[in-house]
């Protein structure tokens, strides 16, 4: 009988040791021994609080890595702060993204079909850190692409490329071990999403390990889909708020800057990704590649959602 | 470095993380998260209350027509000349495959659970006809998500579902075939939290299901054992079943995997071979990765990308496999082999021929290694082959292909 060692391949990851509770909470005994809330501040900690001070939220905007190429891409994430952008999500693509809708899944295909891979995604984030130092990046995305990489020659590239922060779509809590607690140990923000499903009982063990900000997914469903009712998404924020101090920024079909001003006044941050990679796709030429007008179109839709940002000013 | 030691048993898994050694798990977004929680201990109650089995054991006998015969394919062994061949008839079952096994148990956990709203993925449409049949009694919703391919090469399945009342919804994302079916299914239950159950049709996706279907499905190899000793006075030497994401498979192995001596084959697709790389053999061409919420052998590129899986059969045209599987081919207790689509369909005339049993190509795929395996084993040297289907399905894309033959 064969004998393969059978945790060969994980040891990076790391997999849970038996016994192991995933639902570590902020305090755990990290390398260097410190507690991660007080010995890290990432560029996202040092936004929101900028924000706070000017007592209004943030515009967070997700494209996709390679949409529609590398360059155009570059050109678009390099456009985005100019335009009002105060937190860039940079999707990774995945041939599977099983929460995301029509839109996003498309955004990822023509990224993969022009050739976009991790390492270039990773070489799309170190380009606009050479122009830009202060904006935060999340890289959000699956987990397949992270791992098969190699979950800590990702952390060390992220971190070296000037990657801030995390969103990976299908690590929930229950599976911390694998990256979430290698990633605040590498001095990344681990972002997690909360839904409509996510009650009062289940709160505590989802923001755990979660920092820089909490992402309220404001609907059951997938990106794209059906708009949030603002009233019951100030609700939902409030009720996040009760179980915790970080940001909370709320997405998931806000497309146009009337529906982000009306988030934005419950939120301390507001999410808009479909409507912009549906921007990308209008703009292309019928042979699917990026035109002049294709960042510059962004770039126009992300300064009106950033007029609905920042419109009425929030009372402190 | 440490060696992975044997396990004192093979039939303890999972852990209650869903963990078979580094396989499994529960990698899927948040929204679902509790629903997956919710159905888990749902699972346990089922499990543990007689009443429950005692539902399960009624429809069995009397909806589904078990136990299925085991029965000795006398004219296969005299072909071979080698092995004793017994065929585990699941191509009988109501519905004509073993997914109605595992489809029964989820319509009643379901019914416990309060759900109205049933969606399923489906590949060559025997999982979407078994789950279809079952809300057409007991009088739920049916939503089935196909592949718009599959929708295609499987016709006479899209006709009996929209007959028993299920919508069939094709799915065009993608290679259009299984893995995006379940895509597809895993975004309607993202959004139809509520109301809906998702009933997975394999040994996969995130825990509890591969463990649930597993257990559904070992009233194959539970019948196996007492039906072979009725017969033969003992155990088989030998267990061969086709793998797609391996429920009938492992509803066959799994009773039997702690009786060390008995061999276990399964058989996956080679499509076109597997150095073509177009096949779907997730284990001989694979690599671990995280697909459908969970670790398991992937067909996927260098950099995490899921690549198309092919294979003539509908039901096995899938990148991944039961996390199980993963688990019992690393420990070394399964072999998996492979056959290519000419071997499958050559099993399935030869199948058909001198047994007059007409079998689905994915059971066809093991068949064709039995020609090979049976001849090099002694004559009391017993086999057990899982006839996980019947054919009348493929008919049509059999024809095809032995035109396109014909004419080249
Ligand atoms: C007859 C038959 N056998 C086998 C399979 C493959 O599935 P599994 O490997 O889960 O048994 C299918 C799937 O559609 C099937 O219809």
């Amino acid at each position: 009988m064969r004998l393969p060692p059978l945790r060969g391949r994980i040891r990076e990851g790391g997999h849970p040791p038996p016994g192991a509770r995933s639902t570590v909470r902020v305090g755990l005994p990290l390398k260097g021994g410190g507690n991660w809330s007080w010995t890290m501040s990432t560029r996202i900690d040092a936004r929101f609080a900028a924000l706070k001070k000017e007592g209004r939220a943030a515009l967070v905007t997700f494209t996709m890595a390679g949409d529609p190429d590398y360059d155009a891409a570059l050109a678009i994430l390099n456009a985005l702060p100019k335009a009002g952008a105060d937190v860039v999500e940079l999707g990774m693509p995945f041939t599977d993204p099983m929460a995301d809708g029509p839109a996003i899944q498309a955004a990822g295909l023509r990224a993969l079909k022009a050739g976009q891979d991790m390492k270039r995604t990773l070489s799309l984030v170190r380009e606009f850190r050479h122009g830009d130092a202060a904006t935060p990046i999340v890289l959000m995305g699956y987990y397949n692409p992270i791992y098969v990489y190699g979950n800590e020659r990702f952390l060390t590239d992220a971190r070296a490329a000037g990657v801030d922060g995390l969103i990976v779509v299908d690590l929930p809590p229950e599976e911390d071990v694998e990256l979430c607690l290698p990633a605040l140990n590498a001095g990344l923000n681990f972002i997690r999403l909360a839904t409509p499903t996510t009650d009062d009982k289940r709160l505590p063990a989802v923001l755990g390990n979660t920092s820089g900000f909490v992402y309220y997914v404001s609907i059951t469903g997938i990106t794209g889909a059906a708009a949030p009712d603002a009233g019951k998404v100030t609700d939902a924020v409030a009720r996040i708020k009760r179980h915790t101090r970080l940001p909370v920024c709320v997405g998931f079909g806000v497309r146009t800057a009337e529906q982000a001003r009306a988030i934005a006044l419950g939120a301390d941050g507001v999410v808009v990704g479909s409507a912009l990679v549906d921007t990308v796709r209008k703009s292309l030429d019928p042979a699917g590649k990026a035109t002049t007008a294709t960042a510059p179109a962004v770039a126009e839709l992300v300064r009106t959602l950033a007029q609905g940002v920042r419109g009425p000013l929030k009372s402190s | 470095m440490t060696v992975q030691q044997i396990p004192n048993s093979f039939r303890t898994g999972p852990d209650e993380h869903g963990h078979f050694g580094i396989y499994g798990g529960r990698f899927v977004a948040e929204t679902l998260m509790p629903l997956i929680l919710q159905l888990e201990k749902a699972y346990g109650e089922a499990k543990a209350d007689p009443a429950f089995q005692k539902e399960m054991d009624g429809y069995l006998a009397h909806y589904v027509g078990r136990p299925s015969p085991l029965y000795f394919a006398e004219r296969l062994s005299a072909y071979c000349g080698g092995a004793k061949i017994y065929l585990k008839r699941e191509e009988l079952n109501h519905t004509g495959a073993h997914k109605v096994n595992n489809v029964l148990g989820q319509i009643l956990l379901a019914r416990r659970m309060g759900k109205q709203r049933i969606i399923a993925e489906t590949g060559a449409g025997m999982h979407g006809v078994a789950t279809a049949t079952l809300c057409a009694r007991f009088g739920l919703e049916c939503i089935v998500y196909m592949g718009s391919v599959d929708v295609e090469r499987q016709k006479a399945n899209v006709f009996r579902m929209k007959t028993l009342g299920a919508r069939v919804v094709p799915v065009e994302s993608g290679a259009k075939t299984l893995k995006d079916a379940m895509n597809e299914a895993l975004r309607d239950w993202v959004t139809n939290v509520d109301s809906t159950f998702y009933c997975i049709g394999t040994v996969a996706g995130p825990h509890p299901y591969p463990m649930m279907v597993r257990d559904f499905q070992s009233i194959i190899g539970h019948e196996t054992r007492e039906q072979m000793q009725t017969a033969e006075g003992r155990l088989p030497n030998s267990l061969i079943a086709c793998i797609g994401g391996g429920s009938n498979a492992m509803g066959l192995f799994h009773p039997f995997l702690d009786d060390n001596e008995i061999e276990i084959y399964g058989v996956e697709a080679a499509g076109h071979g597997i150095a073509t790389g177009q096949h779907a053999a997730s284990i001989a061409g694979g690599r671990p990765g995280v697909l459908h919420g969970n670790r398991t052998y992937l067909l996927m590129n260098e950099d995490g990308q899921i690549n198309e899986a092919h294979s003539i059969s509908a039901g096995l045209d899938y990148p991944g496999i039961g996390p199980e599987h993963a688990w019992l081919n690393d420990v070394g207790r399964i072999k998996f082999l492979s056959a290519t689509d000419d071997e499958a369909l050559n099993a399935f005339a030869l199948l058909s021929k001198l047994e007059g049993i007409i079998p689905a190509l994915e059971p066809a795929h093991a068949i064709a290694r039995v020609l090979n395996l049976a001849p090099q084993k002694p004559r009391d040297h017993l086999m057990v082959v899982n006839l996980s289907g019947r054919g009348d399905k493929d008919l049509e894309t059999v024809a095809r292909h032995l035109d396109e033959k014909m004419k080249s």
